[in-house]
């Protein structure tokens, strides 16, 4: 029994290709389906071939702008949360000081508890401060929740840097400044870089916190949301696939780069 | 805040020739102030905010006062009680499914895929960065009732097992529970996937030779090395998974129907519709209470305390 044979000793191979085909399926779909011509609101059956929303994106009402809301949240979220993030990562890893444990769990716990917990005890402060829910609210709650993560992505790039470099610089005569813009901040630059690409995902990609504390103010998440409800129109697939193809390209490039330096030192 | 109060001594151990002045040694609470002052104002402070909400009484228009009225606890549990032992069912299928189908990818990843690693990767981890609310919604096409998984699934006769046990309705996938968990798996998956392959790429591939060497089955060499390495992996996928799993509503209102209904869900409800904010500051507080209790019993039992 060869076959059998094969089967089992490509096992987890197989498995392995299976899943990835179950993780792959849906942006297949959304896809496909970008290229479709519903008969009614909803795009969920397939009726005939149609460029129509590929040369018409914006052509839904406040789709666009919700999108470009979303990338603006976005942007100032990833720099907020990682200025912040990489100086605290810093401190932590650098220096040892009272209340380290305390510190560490209190970045831990954002991450360690189910978002909608956050997001409703947030909603709760805001309605005590008689805040006004919009933008602003947005972009602090992006910030509070994507910090904890790029803490951890630059924590764990800084633990592995030798911190014989930096002292090798100084003997050299670097100044703190100098130290720190010419070789601190290179060395440690993939793991920033890393923290602050998965702030921007996080942040682009939230709905249930932002569905708290947006009041009347729509996100791209939230049109779609609000979309599935009342007929979701098929530039929603457009913008899923393009999401996906730049996405596919970024992290592809990033890696190709990391890559290249590796090859590149001796 | 007392952490900018007093600097602390330099402690012996550190490789520190010179003593550091005042204010070399106030650099860590300056860099830390900002991030961790955000985080107290803005994470800390409104659970607080949301625990004296949960024991105050009253309406919108008379205003809300603290009577430390804590029935509103046991109201809410008895009166939703079955969305949260579904919601700890559900996100409990899902994070052993992540797991089952999980485990083989990054093993994939880790040790088979050579130079298609990279490729791989991507897949996994473009997602990210892709609406996850758009890809929820593909599913709804992908399960629809005259789809093509529904018509294999009935042909097989896959769907008379699985209503007998339940999980379906009348021949039909979507709208039932094994919808919502297909959804939360689905979505969950690279949480789960990422630790897992960090964890089993650090492992030494001579220790699988080794094992060889030593007459190990390839089964007996996964039980007895490769799986317990694995093992911080595995924990910090499981809680990736489960945590934001617990709490989900999306998937269950997207793929489910009003009897898959998940404790998130209602907690939304009470807070952004029927504005009931004790209730539903209660509710949140009872899923933040189950899940705390969960994890730690499950951080103990695993034995890898020193993991968080």
């Amino acid at each position: 029994m060869s076959a059998l044979r094969w089967l089992r000793r490509h096992l987890v191979v197989i498995a392995g290709l299976l899943t990835l085909a179950y993780m792959i399926l849906p942006n297949i779909v959304v896809m496909v389906f970008s290229f479709n011509k519903p008969n009614g609101r909803f795009n969920y059956s397939w009726q005939r071939f149609s460029l129509d929303a590929w040369k018409d994106p914006c052509g839904v009402a406040d789709m666009c702008g919700s999108l470009s809301l979303s990338l603006q949240i976005a942007v100032w979220a990833t720099i907020g949360a990682t200025a912040l993030g990489t100086m605290i990562a810093f401190a932590l890893v650098r220096y040892r000081f009272r209340a380290r444990g305390a510190i560490n769990s209190l970045i831990f716990l954002p991450m360690a508890m189910p978002e909608v917990v956050m997001a409703a005890s947030l909603l709760t402060l805001f309605l005590n401060m008689g805040a006004q829910l919009g933008f602003w609210t947005i972009l602090i709650a992006h910030i509070m929740f994507c910090l904890s993560f790029v803490v951890t992505a630059v924590k764990a790039r800084v633990m592995s840097m030798d911190p014989r470099l930096e002292e090798a610089a100084r003997d050299l005569y670097a100044g703190p400044v100098q130290t720190f813009v010419r070789v601190t901040l290179p060395i440690a630059a993939p793991g920033i870089a890393a923290g602050a690409l998965l702030a921007f995902a996080l942040s682009f990609d939230d709905f249930i916190i932002t569905n708290f504390n947006a009041g009347s103010t729509v996100t791209f998440p939230m049109f779609v949301w609000g979309s599935a409800q009342r007929g979701t129109p098929v530039q929603i697939n457009v913008i899923g696939t393009a999401m996906f193809i730049i996405a596919v390209l970024v992290v592809l490039t990033g890696q190709l780069i990391a890559n290249r330096r590796k090859n590149a030192r001796p | 805040m007392s952490l900018t109060q007093e600097a602390p001594p330099a402690p012996a151990a550190e490789p520190v020739v010179r003593k550091p002045s005042t204010r070399k040694r106030l650099i860590p609470y300056w860099l830390l102030l900002p991030g961790i002052l955000w985080l107290v104002v803005f994470f800390a402070l409104p659970l607080v905010y949301q625990a004296s909400t949960s024991v105050q009484t009253g309406s919108l228009e008379k205003g809300f006062e603290v009577t430390w009225h804590f029935r509103t606890y046991w109201d809410a549990l008895s009166d939703y009680y079955p969305q949260f032992i579904r919601s700890l069912l559900y996100a409990g299928t899902a994070t052993l499914l992540c797991l089952l189908l999980g485990y083989p990818l990054a093993y994939l990843i880790a040790f088979k895929a050579g130079r298609w690693r990279n490729l791989v990767l991507v897949l996994v981890i473009a997602p990210f960065f892709t609406s996850f609310l758009i890809r929820t919604l593909a599913w709804k096409t992908i399960l629809a009732d005259g789809g093509a998984v529904v018509d294999v699934l009935n042909t097989l006769h896959v769907l008379d097992v699985t209503s007998w046990l339940g999980w379906t309705e009348n021949n039909r996938v979507l709208a039932t529970p094994m919808a919502v968990v297909c959804g939360l798996t689905y979505n969950f998956l690279p949480f789960m996937i990422l630790p897992l392959y960090t964890s089993l790429e650090r492992i030494d591939g001579r220790l699988h030779e080794a094992a060889g060497d030593l007459y190990a089955t390839p089964a007996t060499t996964f039980r007895k090395v490769t799986f317990p390495l694995s093992m911080p992996g595995v924990v910090s996928g499981t809680l990736l998974t489960f945590i934001p799993a617990s709490g989900d509503y999306v998937n269950a209102e997207l793929l489910g129907s009003t009897d898959t209904k998940m404790v998130g869900s209602v907690i939304q409800t009470q807070f952004l519709r029927v504005l009931d904010y004790p209730t539903a500051a209660a509710l949140s507080f009872i899923l933040m209470a189950a899940v705390l209790i969960m994890v730690t019993v499950y951080i103990r039992r695993s034995g890898t305390e020193d993991l968080v």
